[in-house]
C-alpha cells in the first residue's frame, strides 16, 4: 500500500474518472470517442479492483485476477468495437451516432 | 515521498481525462487517453503490482490504442473538428455526474473500511500459481473461457471488418 495515502483518497480519484467517463459517454456524438469514454470507466472499475484487494484482503489475489479477466475482455471489446465502426463506415460513410439508425448490414 | 507521486498521478489522471473528453480533436482526444492509461500504470507500479502495471501498459498502451489510433486514421479526417452536444444539455450531463458523484463520495466516506497494514509483496508466480490452480478459489476455467473468447473476438472482428463488398467482388470474379 502506498505510505501516507489512504483508501478514501484514491476511491475519491476513481469516482471522478468513472464520473469523466459517464459525462464523455453521453455528451459525445463519434463513436470513436464514446469507445474512448467506455475505456475511462472500465479503468476506474479495475483500479477500485486493485486498491479493495490491496488494502483490505491483502493475502489474496481475487481482485487482480479479476482486473486481468477486465483487461482481457476490454482488449476484445476494442477489437470488435472498431471493427464494427470501419465496417459501418463503409456501408453509410459516417461514424457519427445520429447517421446509424439500421440494425440491418 | 510517495505521497507526493500519488498527488502528481492522480492530478495526470483527471487532467488528462477532462481533456480526452473535451477535446474537439479526435486524433488529440485519443493521446490525452493514453496519458491516463500510463498514469494508471503508475498508480499500480506505486501500490506494488508490478506484473498488472506491465500488463496494463502492454495491453492498453500498447495494443488497444495503437488499434484505436488505426480506427481514428482509416475512418475520420485530421482536420475535421468534432461536434459537440448543446450547451444546455452538456450542463444537464455535468450537473447530473456531478450528482452521481455527490452520491459516492458520501457513501465511501461514511463507509468504515477495515484496512490490513500491510507490505506484502507479490511475485507473478502467485498470479500464475493462482491463475492455473484446480484447487477451491483457483481460476483455472474462467482463464480458459477468456482464451476461447479471445479467439472468439479475433474471428468475429476479421469477419466482420472483411464486410460485404469484398464477398461481392468474389463472387464476380468466379
Amino acid at each position: 500500500m502506498i505510505a501516507g495515502i489512504s483508501i478514501y483518497e484514491i476511491l475519491t480519484v476513481t469516482s471522478i474518472l468513472f464520473f469523466i467517463g459517464i459525462y464523455g459517454f453521453i455528451t459525445r456524438k463519434n463513436l470513436i470517442s464514446v469507445l474512448i469514454s467506455i475505456e475511462l470507466i472500465l479503468n476506474a472499475s479495475v483500479i477500485n479492483f486493485v486498491v479493495i484487494n490491496k488494502y483490505l484482503y491483502p493475502d489474496m489475489l481475487q481482485g487482480v485476477i479479476f482486473s486481468i479477466f477486465i483487461i482481457a475482455v476490454a482488449a476484445a471489446e476494442t477489437a470488435l468495437a472498431v471493427s464494427i465502426i470501419i465496417n459501418l463506415y463503409r456501408q453509410i460513410s459516417s461514424v457519427e451516432v445520429k447517421d446509424t439508425e439500421i440494425m440491418k448490414y | 515521498m510517495e505521497k507526493y507521486i500519488f498527488y502528481i498521478l492522480s492530478f495526470i489522471i483527471i487532467a488528462f481525462a477532462v481533456a480526452s473528453v473535451s477535446s474537439r480533436k479526435m486524433l488529440r482526444s485519443v493521446i490525452y487517453l493514453l496519458f491516463v492509461l500510463c498514469g494508471i500504470a503508475g498508480i499500480y507500479f506505486l501500490i506494488d503490482y508490478n506484473f498488472l502495471a506491465a500488463i496494463q501498459l502492454t495491453v492498453y498502451a500498447g495494443g488497444i490504442i495503437v488499434l484505436i489510433i488505426f480506427s481514428v486514421l482509416l475512418v475520420h479526417h485530421i482536420e475535421m473538428e468534432l461536434e459537440m452536444a448543446k450547451v444546455s444539455r452538456k450542463i444537464l450531463t455535468a450537473l447530473v455526474c456531478s450528482l452521481g458523484l455527490g452520491v459516492f463520495l458520501y457513501t465511501i466516506y461514511n463507509n468504515e473500511f477495515v484496512v490490513v497494514e500491510n507490505q506484502i509483496t507479490t511475485s507473478t508466480a502467485d498470479i500464475g500459481g493462482k491463475l492455473l490452480s484446480y484447487d477451491a478459489g483457483g481460476f483455472i476455467l474462467p482463464f480458459e473461457v477468456v482464451s476461447v473468447l479471445l479467439l472468439a473476438a479475433m474471428i468475429g472482428a476479421i469477419i466482420i471488418a472483411k464486410g460485404r463488398k469484398l464477398n461481392d467482388k468474389n463472387e464476380e470474379a468466379l
